[in-house]
């Protein structure tokens, strides 16, 4: 027989490989999107009903009370203010322990209190919510660096437990006024 | 002489490592991309912060976008800010609870209470609109969102 004993298989041509694999790659090329979402992330307290909203009793000098107004005007504890000014006043506001009578007992008490207009800008409302968290971080940053020498942002989540519970970011968000609307301003 | 005739040619490169390199840039296209989200209707500028987080777990996030729509539908839907779920304009907050839902059952049970909600909102739009879509987002228990924003360099 002309047979050869063990026949080989025959090669398959893999020249087209290169083709084929450059076409998904070019597909994959348009449709990637490397821009990762960044922002402020929130956790909304869960849904009462209108009637069940529970009504907390709070000391008035433990509550930071923040108010904006349809023209993104800030009233902060009664007095206007500016959103710069806001930080360092929820700093204090937060890290009082009760030496001003006009501030906090401590950071565990300390509730900050927000409530805008329905005619207040996003744009306004970010800014100020950026500026509360921005304190609560900072607050957080120069206890972490203080009890552990380490940066808040390299502790380990038991050491990150600890600070949290210390300066616990408290905000209660009221319903919005609607006086943008009903008062005729604009 | 073995000498060919046309005398000395330069050798050909051997392209047989070129599927190879291929393939590589392939694989890490293919786990880096996600996909294209659906086709943007409103205009959206974003509003600056400086305490920002990233979102982790894409798939796990879904977006609702609020803005004045673009110029090819501001006939179809005026210029007042408006919400985009998935590829349509809402024409009601109430279409939030919906969309949450139908996020949330095409997602593994597991996963479920990870999920995110990105608000991407312009930063123009007044807060009721907001505050409407985040008593919507409470009621389904969609508790966990984003305020999707900009770096923003330097002070206020």
């Amino acid at each position: 027989m002309a047979r050869k004993k063990d026949r080989e298989i025959p090669e398959i041509n893999a020249s087209s490989m290169a083709d084929i694999a450059f076409l998904l790659l070019i597909f994959f090329l348009v449709t990637t999107t490397m821009d990762i979402d960044k922002g402020i992330i929130v956790t909304l307290p869960p849904y009462l009903p209108d009637q069940e909203e529970i009504e907390v009793k709070l000391n008035q000098r433990n509550v930071l009370e923040i108010l904006v107004n349809a023209r993104d005007q800030l009233l902060v504890e009664g007095e206007l203010a500016d959103v710069s000014e806001l930080k360092e006043l929820c700093m204090k506001h937060v890290d009082n322990n009760g030496i001003d009578p006009e501030f906090s007992d401590s950071p565990q008490d300390a509730v900050v209190s927000l409530q805008n207009d329905k005619g207040t800008s996003y744009n306004r409302y970010i800014e100020v919510y950026n500026e509360i968290r921005a304190a609560y971080n900072q607050l957080r940053e120069n206890r972490a660096k203080q009890q552990f020498g380490v940066s808040y942002e390299d502790l380990d989540t038991a050491r990150l437990k600890e600070i949290k519970r210390y300066y616990p970011l408290k905000l209660s968000e009221a319903d919005p006024t609607d006086f943008g609307n009903a008062g005729g301003g604009e | 002489m073995f000498r060919r005739k046309g005398g000395k040619k330069t050798p050909k490169i051997s392209t047989a490592s070129l599927p190879d390199i291929v393939f590589m840039l392939l694989f890490f296209f293919m786990v880096a991309t996600v996909m294209r989200e659906s086709e943007q209707l409103v205009n959206i500028k974003y509003p600056k912060a400086t305490e920002l987080q990233k979102l982790e777990k894409k798939s796990l996030v879904s977006y609702i976008y609020v803005g004045p729509p673009t110029t090819k539908y501001k006939e179809k839907y005026g210029t007042a800010p408006r919400i985009q779920l998935n590829d349509a304009i809402a024409d009601d907050v109430k279409e939030i609870r919906t969309f949450i839902q139908n996020e949330r059952a095409a997602k593994p049970e597991k996963l479920q209470n990870k999920m995110t909600t990105s608000l991407k909102v312009d930063q123009d739009t007044k807060m009721g609109i907001i505050t409407d879509i985040k008593k919507e987002l409470r009621k389904v228990g969609a508790l966990k969102i984003n305020y999707s924003a900009a770096q923003r360099v330097g002070k206020l």
